[in-house]
């Protein structure tokens, strides 16, 4: 029918569209918190700033029925194992957050102990710096993340993973 | 104020340490009121000992016990252990420290008998330094994990050191420059 030669159907990016709209609006966060950030994450899930707004209230305290990662403070290397684990346990799609900046980068603390960036351990979406970041930039940052999801394609089943931002696929 | 007097035998921690262990008190300072005596390490259990048990001094509460790794400041004995101590009979604090005498292996009493509360200080100072504490009940690392290589508060630690669990991946090059903000 000539559909192939000239890229995705138009059922075929309905489809996409409509998975994209659903997925935005129904973010499942794993609040995977350490640190201090942790005080930030709660003020922005509650109700003044209130993340239900844009469907990511509900915590998953269980990596397999979430599908947003949320790293909230500094991740140390005793530590890091099993935050790759978590992850790995996600199943697609899954989107990480960064949250703060020594996820971002390690912060500070550049020493013996601390992961240097979460990004050395799996792939990150989303980066939201501060220390710690005002639930603004949350908010900013969540929204972002909502544009990227409705800019990538979706599909009904995800076999791969298709990295939004974060760099080299190691899964 | 005028500082008190350098010799501190007028305090009574110090007097009775003194008495008691005599040669063996190696130093001893004082600053605003910080009282603080050095001890020979084979006499540091003794001493503890002594200022816990005292009727006098009670000295119950062990604050803190923690280490110093003096190798940048050229010192020798490299390594002091240092106790801080609270009595609260009498509402005052007490700093007993030691140092042990080989810097390639350091090794002290462990005082976990007398005081229970060193147990854990004990296996950071441990954990972070590499100095063993004779008689120990569970001398193992408490913060870094069993497969971490040395002991990172050591000086001649190298700071940029990092001993991963996972492999590391690579920093994404579309990591944004997050301090351009």
């Amino acid at each position: 029918m000539g559909v192939d030669s000239q890229g995705p159907g138009f059922f075929t990016s309905r489809l996409s569209d409509g998975i994209a709209w659903a997925r935005k609006w129904s973010l499942f966060p794993y609040p995977f918190v350490t640190a201090c950030c942790g005080m930030e994450y709660m003020s922005v899930a509650s109700a003044h700033y209130d993340l239900d707004r844009f469907g990511a209230a509900w915590p998953r305290f269980t990596p397999r029925q979430a599908d947003m990662l949320l790293v909230v403070g500094t991740i140390s290397h005793k530590m890091a194992p099993v935050l790759k684990r978590v992850y790995d346990q996600m199943c697609e799609p899954k989107w990480v957050v960064a949250f703060g900046v020594c996820t971002c980068t390690g912060g500070f603390y550049d020493n013996y102990a601390t992961v240097q960036g979460i990004d050395r351990v799996i792939p990150v979406d989303l980066y939201i710096p501060g220390c710690p970041p005002r639930p603004e930039t949350v908010l900013d940052g969540l929204m972002k993340l909502q544009q990227r999801i409705t800019e990538s394609h979706h599909t009904l089943r995800e076999d791969v993973r298709k990295p939004v931002v974060g760099g080299v696929n190691t899964t | 104020m005028t500082e008190p007097a350098t010799t501190l035998d007028d305090n009574p921690v110090i007097a009775r340490l003194r008495e008691a262990f005599g040669d063996a008190i190696v130093e001893t300072h004082a600053h605003r009121g910080d009282v603080t005596a050095v001890i020979a390490p084979d006499r540091y259990k003794e001493a503890i000992r002594l200022l816990k048990t005292d009727a006098e001094l009670a000295f119950d509460f062990l604050t803190d016990l923690t280490a110093v790794d003096r190798l940048k400041l050229k010192k020798k004995p490299r390594f002091e252990v240092v106790v801080h101590l609270y009595s609260r009979k009498n509402n005052s604090r007490f700093r007993l420290k030691t140092r042990p005498a080989n810097d390639r292996e350091p090794e002290v009493d462990s005082i976990v008998d007398i005081i229970a509360g060193a147990n854990w200080p004990e296996r950071e100072v441990f954990d972070m330094f590499g100095i063993t504490f004779t008689g120990h009940p569970n001398l193992k690392r408490i913060l870094m994990y069993e497969e971490f290589v040395g002991h990172p508060l050591r000086k001649d630690y190298p700071v940029n050191k990092r001993q991963p669990l996972v492999p590391m991946r690579e920093i994404p090059e579309d990591r944004p420059n997050i301090y351009s903000f």
